[in-house]
């Protein structure tokens, strides 16, 4: 299946090859190129304006309506006439069109992405700053606002400057209560917001080796925290598995950087001797050690979101707080980010451990995530959720105070109504 | 034509700027932009006026892709987003709806001053101070979707994306 990459030439990291293939050009970092696009996708935020820029352009339909894909996932089911309104503006769209076509409680579409349509090679953009997330399968994926990614559905096409790549080590074995996301927040905090502005993250070593594609896709989500273009891991027998079972083993192509690729930059970090990371308020680089931050009263504990609301993340959480009741003065929200994560944790008794430790489920979709619904801290209070960012009002008051952290300290904290080191409950 | 300069600090997100608690207003940008930058500095969107300056330091419009965060800077009135960096959705964003975004030493300006600026000539004038603060040309893709007023235009005008 691996194409004959010959007229790109050595030296390429994975950014430049993927881009080279879609300019049908050899390009290297710095250069602006035209590409192809193999999918672009919205949503119930800026789909309504996508819209609005296609039928400006005077275009009826998409370039190609069976790669173009419309979510409803930000505010779901819709609490107010005006969300209602624009989400049946992108149904009929869809209808009219031909467009693929997700509903609300499918999930949150970078799920979606992973599950049904990301492979390695592929350019996805998406009118969501956290289509990053598809870089875990070695897809060049990016997002971009409406009118950009309007454009890219009008055309099948849009522009790049080639970004250059930061190499990232991760080497070492995470200890047991450790995560991906624990290394992708300390990474943050080291980089700092914009210390990636621009830029492609490659994550090699042997302890990304050995991460699930649940915990790669945590990496390559973030990445946008510290300003990057793309995040992006080599492709590999743990994506060839993922593909597979999800039906699509043909869809696999071993994709990774040539061993003379130029860097701009390299990053080593050791595995072994991180402990769980925390974001503290209000900005996403602002990264401590647990050890640092633990005691903190938090009064709702939400697990959600594109970030860290899988199948695995559930069962982490699940494992804490089996036959456990959460802090009596502490609520529990928690949302699963697809319907296939949502009935496989309900076959398998997850929610059921959730909801009887004193979890309220919510359905699949961005959840709290962003403020716009149910789950609004009140004045003053504090909230710790598993997702990407904690800007000031990010989830909704402006008068709250946001953490971020694993699903495992999102349920050890739960448990004891305070940040909590998971490692002390596990 | 001169403006005052409304002065901002760094890493300004787009929750700052179009807050998610305004979900439902976007569609209609007119009510959401009068919320525009309130979580930053409330006396914001109750004062600004035409042809006013929002400055900022590094990262601005970090965060989301919302292109709503640019559109209703515009739609208030602002002439150009002036910060020492911008993040990159953000940065793509103002100059796809033809708002100005222009990188340069920010540290010159203060809030209140009177500013205008030449973007062909790479000036923003500091009137209060007496200083003119030199900026490098917008990319040359950039500068050609800025030139026709955004990137609809210009497809509109040239029927492709020609780089």
């Amino acid at each position: 299946m691996v194409k004959k990459l010959g007229f790109i030439g050595l030296g390429k990291t994975i950014s430049e090859k993927i881009l080279s293939e879609h300019a049908a050009r050899s390009v290297s970092a710095g250069e602006v190129t035209v590409v192809k696009v193999d999918y672009v996708f919205t949503h119930d935020a800026s789909g309504p304006l996508l819209i609005k820029q296609l039928k400006e352009l005077g275009v009826s339909k998409p370039h190609n309506p069976k790669r173009t894909i419309i979510f409803i996932d930000h505010v779901v089911p819709s609490p107010r006439k005006e969300i209602s309104n624009e989400q049946s503006t992108l149904r009929r769209f869809a209808a009219e069109t031909g467009c693929r076509f997700h509903e609300a409680g499918s999930g949150i579409c970078h799920q979606l992405i992973a599950e049904y349509y990301a492979s390695p090679g592929q350019i996805i953009v998406g009118t969501d700053s956290h289509t990053v997330t598809a870089g875990a399968l070695a897809a060049f994926a990016t997002g971009m606002g409406a009118t950009d990614v309007a454009v890219a559905a009008a055309l099948g096409k849009t522009w790049f400057r080639v970004p250059e790549t930061f190499r990232v080590e991760v080497n070492g074995s995470l200890q047991k209560g450790v995560y991906a996301k624990d290394i992708i927040l300390y990474l943050i905090g080291l980089l700092g917001a914009d210390g990636a502005n621009y830029k492609a993250l490659e994550f090699v070593g042997e302890t990304i080796d050995s991460l699930s594609m649940s915990e790669r896709l945590v990496l390559c989500n973030m990445v946008v925290e510290a300003g990057a273009k793309v995040g992006l891991v080599p492709s590999d027998n743990v994506t060839k598995r993922y593909l597979a079972e999800r039906g699509r083993i043909e869809e696999f192509r071993e994709i990774r950087s040539d061993d003379d690729a130029s860097y701009e930059r390299v990053i080593k970090i050791d595995a072994t001797a991180l402990e769980p990371q925390i974001a503290c308020p209000h900005s996403v680089d602002n990264v401590k050690p647990v050890s640092e931050v633990k005691g903190v009263k938090v009064d709702i504990v939400f697990i959600g979101s594109c970030t860290n609301a899988r199948l695995e993340d559930l069962h982490i959480a699940a494992s804490i707080l089996k036959g456990k009741q959460i802090h009596p003065e502490t609520r529990l929200i928690v949302t699963p980010a697809s319907k296939e994560i949502y009935v496989k944790a309900m076959a398998d008794g997850t929610l059921r451990t959730l909801i009887e430790a004193g979890a309220v489920i919510t359905p699949p979709g961005c959840g709290l995530c962003f403020g716009a619904l149910g789950g609004v801290p009140a004045d003053g209070e504090v909230i710790f959720t598993t997702t990407n960012r904690n800007f000031l009002g990010r989830t909704g008051n402006p008068a709250a105070y946001t953490y971020l952290g694993s699903p495992a300290t999102a349920a050890a904290t739960a448990l004891n109504g305070r940040i909590t080191d998971p490692r002390d409950v596990m | 034509m001169t403006g005052r300069a409304w002065k901002f600090g760094d890493n300004i997100t787009t929750d700052h700027i179009a807050p998610g608690r305004y979900f439902h207003l976007r569609s209609n940008l007119e009510e959401l932009a009068k919320h525009v930058l309130e979580d930053a500095r409330p006396d914001f969107p109750l004062n600004v006026k035409k042809g006013d300056f929002v400055v900022a330091g590094v990262n601005f419009g970090s965060g989301s892709s919302r292109e709503h965060a640019p559109t209703i800077i515009k739609l208030v009135g602002v002439e150009a987003v002036v910060a020492k960096s911008f993040a990159r959705i953000f940065y793509r964003n103002a100059i796809n709806i033809g708002l100005p975004a222009v990188i340069c030493d920010t540290s010159l300006i203060d809030d209140g001053d009177l500013l205008s600026l030449d973007l062909s000539a790479g000036v923003v004038v500091n009137h209060t101070k007496g200083l003119e603060i030199r900026f490098p040309p917008l990319p040359d893709t950039m500068k050609k979707i800025l030139e026709v007023g955004g990137l609809i235009p210009y497809i509109k005008r040239f029927g492709d994306l020609q780089l």
